[in-house]
């Protein structure tokens, strides 16, 4: 037998490509492109008064310059809202270039096309554009406090208003034994991918088609978004992902202004016309995430049992909506983790500010929401002197529960239920990992040498594979080769490697035989994109599916072929044979011949296949029910989404003189259901965690009060380097299948992020003795803190506000 | 991200670059390492005219050593003189702060003289240069002159180099008998400019008690800042309580908050850092006086590495 491919630590088919350099990026392509720069509003907020392109119109090789004004049909509409939800009392989104006012540093007003990007450059220095400013709102609190709108039209800078509530948690709070509130802070940061965003449109005048390349997470949203704004047919559009360096939720967001304009400008000039972002374009105008004030009420009992919970939050949207309410519902409803609450009410507001837009960024509003659960089960440990561990098993639902439904709408808009998982069992092997009961002896051993040490442990469940769809293409080439096409992108995934270890052991072959492709319309034109953690569940089940049906027909083709059952045939290796008779076998390449009934035999193999070889004579070459060819197509639609889960535990040591954080050890327990490739699965948790190491310690995104960006490089954004990650990232693996699809897969991408702001908070405030409640924390932060710290007992401090006693 | 038009001249000889730069003056930008010039360019927060390149100018390009100090040639890449073991005898601080100079790739192509006359408050190598009481030699078609490390820095990203001036050479003084040094700094990611950084340079006395200790600061202060330490810690043995240097170093800075640290905490690791830098000094200082380390012979002047 083929040893099974899927559960095998595949090496990635994809590096070493990538590794010497031979990936194909947007800004290797269209090297004889015109190229277009973009002109920037320097004003958070400000009125448009005048634009003047005189001085722009001497540049040499200057082809043309856009504003809103050269705008027209659905180019000068707004761009789209694109999760429209009930709950949206004022949405709003920018145009692709501003009609006559700017609403954050960054927003698109003009784009010059030029012969390169740097005379365009020096035709955008030379636009006038006259402002008036407006008071700028920067900030969740100036949001809250709303003395200034963002948008005229939209009263309190509220964009949207939501509730949800299972039971009465004020009357269980108000009835529990024991109370604590909260308030707690997390900053922005962003996905920041090294490759930014870029667009490449070439408009072929002869045909009317438009080909456009774009650093996507999504092709056929853009393909959509693009044939709407400039009024083509999708039949007229393609869109091609090339490899994309990097996307964690940034590039989802479609279409960008220069989406649009690129190829809008392409036809205009009748020439290939290419933008690429570069950083400070990266981090003012594309998008960032994760800004949230947050007030918790928690009522509990003496073992710590939640008895309700409710939570009030404020996150900031930014200065537009157009990826809807996704990031703070997900915030609202992920944040109950393994974890049942009893009551539990969630209330926020999404908030405009004249920032940049705040749109999902790996983990998607998780990671506050972990953050604000973890830190409550902390303060209640702290509050009940139980060891935190314990406090999180005696909330925890259990295996037997489930499927459990927690009576709340997911971000899907489908109801909150968890397929399967066992948390007992996850927490258990993060304890035996960490050493979580030797703990408080070697805390106190550090101590006694003058060292700070820390342990924190942080618990997440999260929705992935979510729907509406994906699709999966898998054809037999008369070669033998296999082709594999499915319509989301891929941005460093490993999806190349992953889907090819589903196929290689749907149909027995060699996963050297298989080639996949993604993110080409041309070749799948109906998908949703790489998001949510979603593309091994939802086009990983609808390539298996495609692959079962394509299987089912080598097997009808080869028994005519060979005159046996289907039943009684197997395939292994690449060919087909009878079962307990190998000698009696045909190639899959020639079962791919045998097919596709000819009339020209072009080659040797071809004559195989001609009508007047195959087939019944008294039937139609191809008959009714059938199709020439060995193709399959399928398609997955989740009924829910199927929810992964994973528990942290971090070991920080806080240097007593200068406040810096040194991480010591990072343990990791993973459940994602079956694994494909373990070792993709672990690529997925080392990035993530190396992500939450930034959030957590070192990456925030500072506006002044005027909204001005202040560390808008990376040389202030601190993405973290090699030297500021774990050495190593202990992980353990747990597998409870879904029941929800083909594989029993659920989604890996976004776990390793998002406990971290959580974990982390829990390690410091263990290794100080004070509660952390604002995150990211810097070694100025923790010294600042110490000093507000000193003088109190600070390691029987409590996270929270105590209840006044009844 | 892409630079104005600019001319760009390349010259041979060390006479043209002068020529050149006399005759183009304020308009030309010198690009010799170009890892600070050409971020700068490329986000056009300066569009000279003419850039200078002095990269083919291979006379520019040493290191030498004598007893009285290390000279480095406007060429010399960060890397060669972190590497230069003559260097490390005759001045031990320039590879210990040179380490801490950003990362491999950028020490690599980097100038130390560049650095120098970039004027950045945040780089290590203009504390050293005032620490160690150096000097910048500069060359214009009116002659040459030597510039003092204490007169040579204005301001932030500010010196006093003239616009027709070339920087040839920096001169970094010898390590004085019975002295060590030490430097520190605390970045927030590894290879980051420092939040502090301290660079220390301890005397001691035949006892082993301290007869000079002095620090120099970088990334609090606008200028590179020399602080003489000598009164909190005089006369106390190399391995005593020397922690009255932290707290004079303290309590005569005065730093400016930004986005990565307020000025308490860096005025509390102007401290921290002072202590650490002045122990570790005085603590060289005794294994040279004891040790072997006095005995090791220096280079001849202008000899190879």
């Amino acid at each position: 037998m083929t040893s099974r491919m899927v559960g095998q630590p595949v090496n990635r088919v994809e590096d070493p490509r990538l590794l010497v350099g031979a990936g194909r990026f947007l800004d290797d392509l269209g090297q004889d492109a015109a190229e277009l720069a973009v002109l920037r509003s320097p004003h958070a907020h400000a009125r448009i008064t005048d634009i003047d392109v005189t001085a722009a119109l001497e540049v040499q090789g200057l082809l043309a310059i856009y504003t809103y004004e050269d705008l027209s049909g659905p180019l000068a509409d707004p761009l789209p809202l694109l999760i429209p939800h009930p709950a949206i009392c004022a949405g709003r989104t920018q145009y692709a270039l501003a009609r006559d006012e700017v609403n954050y540093v960054g927003e698109a007003i003009a784009v010059v096309v030029a012969e390169n990007r740097y005379l365009a450059e020096d035709a955008v220095e030379r636009i006038v554009v006259s402002y008036r400013p407006l008071p700028p709102v920067v900030g969740v609190q100036a949001a809250r406090a709303a003395e200034h709108l963002v948008h005229e039209d939209a009263p309190g800078n509220v964009a949207a208003h939501f509730v949800q509530e299972v039971g009465d948690a004020a009357a269980a709070i108000a009835a529990a034994p024991f109370r604590l509130e909260l308030e707690l802070a997390i900053e922005r940061s962003a996905s920041t991918p090294l490759e930014g965003r870029g667009v490449l449109a070439q408009w072929d005048s002869d045909s009317q088609r438009l080909r456009m390349w774009t650093s996507t997470q999504t092709s056929t949203g853009v393909r959509a978004a693009v044939a709407a704004k400039l009024g083509l047919d999708l039949g007229r559009v393609e869109v091609i992902t090339p490899d994309v360096g990097g996307g964690f939720g940034v590039k989802i967001v479609h279409p960008w202004p220069e989406e649009v304009l690129v190829p809008m400008a392409a036809r205009a000039l009748g020439r290939p016309v290419k933008f690429t972002e570069d950083r400070r374009e990266h981090f003012i105008s594309a998008a960032h995430e994760r800004g949230q004030l947050q007030h918790i009420e928690v009522g509990f009992d003496a073992t710590g049992r939640i008895l309700g919970l409710s939570v009030r939050f404020w996150h900031d949207n930014g200065a537009y909506l157009p990826y809807g309410l996704i990031v703070p519902i997900i915030t609202s409803t992920q944040l109950l983790g393994p974890y049942k609450p009893g009551a539990y009410r969630v209330e926020f507001d999404s908030l405009y500010t004249n920032t940049v837009i705040v749109t999902p960024y790996r983990g998607a509003g998780r990671p506050q929401g972990v953050y604000a659960m973890e830190r409550t089960l902390d303060a209640i440990a702290g509050e009940l002197g139980l060891d935190r561990s314990v406090v999180r098993a005696t909330n925890f639902i259990q295996p037997s529960e489930m499927p459990y439904d927690h009576g709340l709408i997911f971000q899907d808009g489908r109801p909150l239920v968890y397929d399967s998982g066992d948390f007992p069992a996850s927490l258990a092997k993060l304890k035996a990992l960490v050493g979580w009961d030797d703990w408080p002896a070697y805390q106190a051993a550090a101590r006694a040498q003058g060292r700070q040490v820390g342990l924190g442990l942080a618990c997440y469940v999260e929705g992935t594979g979510v729907g509406p769809y994906e699709g999966g293409h898998v054809q037999i080439e008369t070669s033998g080769r296999i082709k594999v096409a499915t319509g989301l992108t891929s941005q460093g995934q490993g999806h190349q490697t992953a889907f090819a270890q589903i196929v290689a052991d749907e149909l027995g072959v060699s996963m050297d035989d298989i080639e996949v492709v993604t993110g080409d319309t041309r070749r799948f034109p109906y998908a949703v994109g790489t998001f949510a953690s979603r593309a091994a569940v939802t086009s990983g089940s609808a390539i298996a599916l495609a692959a079962r049906m394509v299987r089912r027909k080598i097997l009808k083709v080869a028994a005519d072929a060979l005159e046996a059952d289907p039943e009684d045939l197997e395939i292994v290796e690449g060919m087909v044979r009878v079962k307990g008779a190998p000698g009696v076998a045909m190639a899959l390449g020639t079962v791919a011949v045998l097919s596709n009934p000819l009339r020209y035999a072009f080659d040797e193999a071809s004559k195989a296949a001609t009508q007047f070889v195959v087939g019944d004579s008294d039937l139609p070459p191809v008959n009714e029910d059938d199709e020439p060819g060995l193709e399959g197509r399928d398609y997955y639609s989740p009924l829910r989404s199927t929810f992964a889960n994973g528990m942290h535990a971090v070991i920080v040591e806080t240097d007593p003189e200068t406040a810096e954080i040194k991480i010591l050890r990072y343990c990791v327990v993973h459940d994602c259901g079956t694994l494909i490739n373990p070792l993709i699965v672990e690529g997925q948790v080392h990035g993530g965690v190396a992500q939450g190491v930034g959030g957590a310690l070192y990456e925030r995104l500072v506006y002044d009060d005027a909204g001005q960006l202040q560390n808008a490089s990376f040389m202030d954004f601190l993405m973290p380097y090699v030297s500021e990650v774990p050495e190593s990232i202990e992980i353990d693996h747990l597998e409870t299948p879904s029941p929800l699809n083909p594989l029993g897969i659920k989604g890996a991408g976004e776990a390793g992020v998002i406990p971290s702001a959580a974990v982390f908070a829990s390690a410091i405030s263990d290794a100080e003795g004070f509660a952390i409640t604002a995150m990211p924390i810097s070694p100025s932060d923790l010294f600042e803190l110490r000093r507000r710290h000193a003088g109190t007992d600070r390691h029987n401090e409590s996270i929270a506000k105590k209840e006044p006693t009844r | 991200m892409k630079p104005s038009a600019f001319d760009y001249r390349r010259p041979e000889q060390l006479d043209e670059a002068i020529d050149l730069l006399g005759e183009l003056g304020p308009d030309a930008k010198v690009l010799a390492g170009g890892q600070s010039l050409l971020p700068l360019l490329s986000m056009r927060l300066a569009a000279p005219k003419h850039l200078l390149d002095i990269n083919r100018i291979a006379q520019l390009d040493f290191v030498s050593c004598g007893a009285d100090g290390v000279r480095v040639g406007a060429l010399a890449r960060h890397a060669a003189l972190e590497r230069d073991a003559g260097a490390r005898a005759v001045q031990p601080l320039l590879s210990a702060a040179l380490a801490m100079v950003a990362h491999p790739t950028i020490r690599n192509r980097g100038t130390t003289v560049g650095s120098i006359v970039h004027a950045d408050p945040a780089a290590e190598m203009p504390a050293v240069l005032c620490l160690l009481g150096g000097s910048i030699t500069a060359m214009s078609t009116n002659g040459q002159r030597i510039i003092c490390a204490s007169e040579f820095f204005l301001g932030p990203l500010e010196s006093a180099l003239w616009e027709s001036e070339l920087a040839v050479e920096a001169f970094f003084p010898a390590l004085p008998p019975q002295s060590g040094t030490a430097f520190a700094e605390i970045s927030r990611r590894h290879g980051d400019y420092a939040v502090c950084g301290v660079a220390g340079l301890v005397t001691l006395d035949d006892d082993l008690r301290i007869s000079v200790a002095r620090a120099g600061y970088l990334s609090v202060s606008a200028t590179p800042l020399v602080l003489d330490l000598t009164d909190a810690v005089s006369g106390r043995t190399f391995d005593g309580d020397l922690s009255a240097a932290g707290g004079l170093a303290s309590a005569a800075v005065d730093p400016e908050p930004d986005i990565h640290a307020t000025a308490d905490y860096r005025r509390h690791l102007v401290g921290v850092l002072t202590n650490r830098v002045i122990v570790g000094a005085a603590h060289r200082a005794a294994r040279e006086i004891t040790g072997n380390g006095a005995t090791q012979a220096l280079p001849m002047p202008g000899a190879q590495p």
